[in-house]
């Protein structure tokens, strides 16, 4: 749906429509549509798609455990999730919400009522981002299988405990700033309201305070999964494990107190700008040390060029990209051009889609094998990845340049130079959404027509690899128990050499 | 976590109703040591709720001094004061009755668990009264804010009233939304206990009901000294 979303925007700019009336969708409608993809990407995909999809499962598999901590938590999740999204959807339908997925006061409290479906349908969505963080921290703390020590914790369980805690620490902030909001709409409580003497950047402390560690909410999971993937398909212990764990935890302590660099535009006093950017800067350095790190893994590893690590290979070059112009904004002279520009808007689709997205579609072909027991075309796959890779940088690309020309975005309509990149972030677009729709169409053919797994697909060392494909009820036949360190491939590659 | 070192015993005494311990754990330690470290982080997201709320508070505390200062005279604080000592007794009450499910004393647990009832009934009476009392002088939350006589002339020439009392009735509705649901809790815990589901062997829900309770107690006495006693 929110892909649905971003393909009606794409459209709308083919033209540059001069009379905003002659566009494809109407300016109100068009605003709709770019709040809908963001609210929609952003809280319903993004944040729960891989702890949720991949975490539930991969989780207590590497632990060694038969489930994660409190199950029946975990399903209240979703069916708060589940309820979150059908309110959302009935915002569509009551009036549509056009305030951006922000929902910046003062304009969302005098806009359409609709605001108030929206808060609370992103509030249960939120106490369901917070009931899996917490049920994932319980899990890591008390149900792994005896010798597995934190140091030789899969680097995905590093990443996704490392995301638990953002989630559970952030997200309620997030909860009181949505009811202050919906207080706001229902009896004037005034304090994002300039007119009752209140402060609207106030809403935007408190939203950012939670929206950019939800920004490594996002990121973190994907991050694990890569390491996972790389040393598997290299066939090399990680290089600098305990350092990319570190760094896990270090990104999301750091993550906590960069929230202003959101405003630098919007008023804040100049000492507090002047930290909040050298914060940012600093979040670059355990982010950094993971690039390295999983550069250095590759480096004379025997790697293997199957699925899974081609679209690790993918999130290399693309998160490269993506953080590097995060330094660039962070830049206080730089950011003040920017602002609000179609660079800010390449940079966190480079991060957000670019590489969360495909980290997840990393993750999903890596323990496809293992959770279905089925094999997916490997020729097809290929062809999707190249796909996505090749139609995700042309949609964006073009658009790092026309934000630096000026190009600002959420505009229904546009000057006609900036024509050509519109035109060809468009086509972009739609390669893009052709290759996804090929991924989605041979999994299907997977699903129903797949040849089985073997056990240990990929030549994996952690504890998911010893349980059968898929895992049974229980998920595995018997307790395990785990001997030595982690990511050692030391016997398997004795095995190799013999054949 | 004081009370790490009192695990859940077996067997189960005589006369109570014996726990069975999830599949997926194995054992009953492990069941008790996973829920209690979800309650105690489920715990710190309430923390951050409610200090979204007192970030706020001092942000305005900060911007109408003054306002802040004679709202704070408009609350009584003999009720706030008597609202504290409730709160603090019940949850002196609830700490002995989660002491009473640890060593199996069914009646003991009970009456404490009833009286800690009674005293989340107690709160939320001078809590109705508060509210009526303030509803009748106009001092209404947010943009209904309408002082009537002695009232208006209180906060005449002061801005910011309107959003003082906005943040009284959120901040204490939100609190006393979380004293219905404990009180809620503990009846549960009463109907359950009195079953003779609780004992040595399985006390966890009874511990958990207490640690919410000891929260709620915990936000009041925050609540208490910003709101009424503001200087």
């Amino acid at each position: 749906m929110g892909g649905v979303f971003a393909l009606m925007i794409r459209l709308h700019l083919w033209n540059p429509n001069t009379n905003p009336t002659d566009g494809l969708f109407e300016p109100d409608t068009y605003n709709q549509i770019f709040t809908l993809h963001g609210a929609f990407m952003v809280f319903m995909f993004i944040i729960p798609a891989i702890p949720g999809a991949l975490g539930n499962l991969v989780l207590p598999l590497q632990l060694g455990a038969k489930d994660v901590a409190l199950p029946r938590l975990n399903l209240s999740s979703f069916y708060l999730w589940l309820i979150g999204t059908i309110l959302a959807v009935g915002a569509i339908v009551w009036g549509g919400v056009d305030t951006g997925w922000t929902f910046y006061t003062p304009y969302s409290i005098y806009n359409d009522r609709s605001v108030i479906l929206m808060g609370a349908a992103v509030f249960l969505i939120g106490f369901s981002s917070i009931f899996t963080g917490l049920n994932f921290i319980v899990t890591v703390h008390k149900l792994r299988a005896p010798g597995l020590t934190w140091f030789r914790l899969p680097l995905f369980i590093w990443a996704i405990y490392a995301t638990s805690v953002l989630q559970v620490l952030a997200t309620p902030v997030l909860g009181i700033t949505l009811l202050l909001l919906v207080f706001e709409h229902v009896y004037g409580i005034g304090i994002f309201d300039p007119q009752l003497g209140g402060d609207p950047v106030l809403f935007q402390h408190m939203f950012w305070f939670y929206s950019h560690p939800a920004v490594y909410i996002m990121i973190l999971p994907a991050m694990g999964v890569i390491s996972d993937v790389i040393t598997v398909h290299s066939r090399k212990p990680l290089f600098g494990y305990k350092m990319i764990a570190f760094s896990s935890i270090s990104i999301a302590v750091i993550s906590f107190l960069v929230w202003g660099h959101h405003m630098f535009t919007s008023g804040q006093s100049e000492f507090a700008m002047f930290a909040f950017s050298f914060l940012t800067f600093f979040v670059g350095v355990p982010t950094a040390i993971k690039v390295f790190s999983w550069v250095a893994t590759i480096w004379q590893g025997s790697i293997i060029l199957s699925n899974p690590m081609l679209y690790a290979l993918a999130f290399l070059i693309i998160f490269t990209i993506g953080g590097l112009t995060g330094i660039f904004l962070a830049i206080l002279n730089l950011d003040i051009h920017l602002h609000d520009t179609y660079f800010v808007v390449a940079h966190f689709h480079y991060v957000m889609m670019g590489s969360t997205a495909v980290g997840l579609f990393a993750g999903v072909h890596h323990w496809w094998p293992k959770f279905l027991g089925k094999t997916y075309s490997r020729f097809w796959s290929r062809v999707a990845c190249a796909l996505i890779f090749i139609g995700f940088n042309v949609t964006f690309f073009p658009q790092f340049i026309m934000g630096a020309q000026g190009m600002p975005r959420r505009y229904a309509s546009y000057m006609e130079e900036y024509q050509p990149y519109h035109q060809l972030s468009t086509i972009g677009a739609f390669v893009l959404g052709l290759g996804i729709l090929i991924m989605v169409g041979y999994f299907l053919h997977s699903l129903f027509a797949g040849k089985p797994a073997a056990r240990n697909q990929w030549g994996g060392v952690t504890l998911e690899w010893q349980s059968p494909s898929p895992p049974p009820l229980e998920n595995f036949d018997e307790d395990p128990v785990w001997v030595g360190e982690v990511y050692d491939y030391s016997h398997l590659k004795a095995e190799e050499m013999s054949r | 976590m004081s009370d790490g070192h009192a695990l859940p015993t077996t067997p189960t005494p005589a006369g109570f109703v014996p726990h069975e311990v999830a599949h997926h754990y194995n054992s009953h330690v492990q069941e008790y040591q996973s829920w209690k470290l979800a309650f105690w982080l489920f715990l710190a997201t309430e923390i951050m709720l409610f200090g979204g709320l007192f970030a706020a508070y001092f942000v305005y505390h900060d911007l109408y001094p003054e306002t802040f200062r004679v709202g704070g005279q408009q609350l009584d604080w003999r009720m706030g004061s008597l609202n504290t000592a409730i709160l603090l007794c019940s949850s002196f009450t609830m700490a002995l009755g989660v002491r009473a499910a640890q060593t199996s004393e069914k009646g003991k647990m009970l009456t404490y668990m009833i009286l800690t009832v009674a005293g989340a009934a107690g709160f939320m009476v001078v809590k109705y009264f508060e509210y009526t009392a303030k509803f009748s002088h106009g001092l209404f939350p947010g943009a209904y804010f309408n002082p009537h006589g002695a009232y208006a002339d209180a906060f005449a020439g002061l801005s910011g009233a309107n959003i003082f009392f906005g943040l009284y009735f959120t901040m204490t509705g939100i609190h006393g939304l979380h004293v219905l649901i404990g009180a809620g809790l503990i009846l549960w815990m009463i109907k359950r206990g009195a079953a003779g589901r609780y004992h040595s062997g399985h006390y966890l829900p009874v511990d958990i009901a207490g640690l919410y309770w000891h929260l709620v107690d915990l936000i009041w006495i925050f609540l208490f000294p910003l709101l009424y006693l503001v200087p």
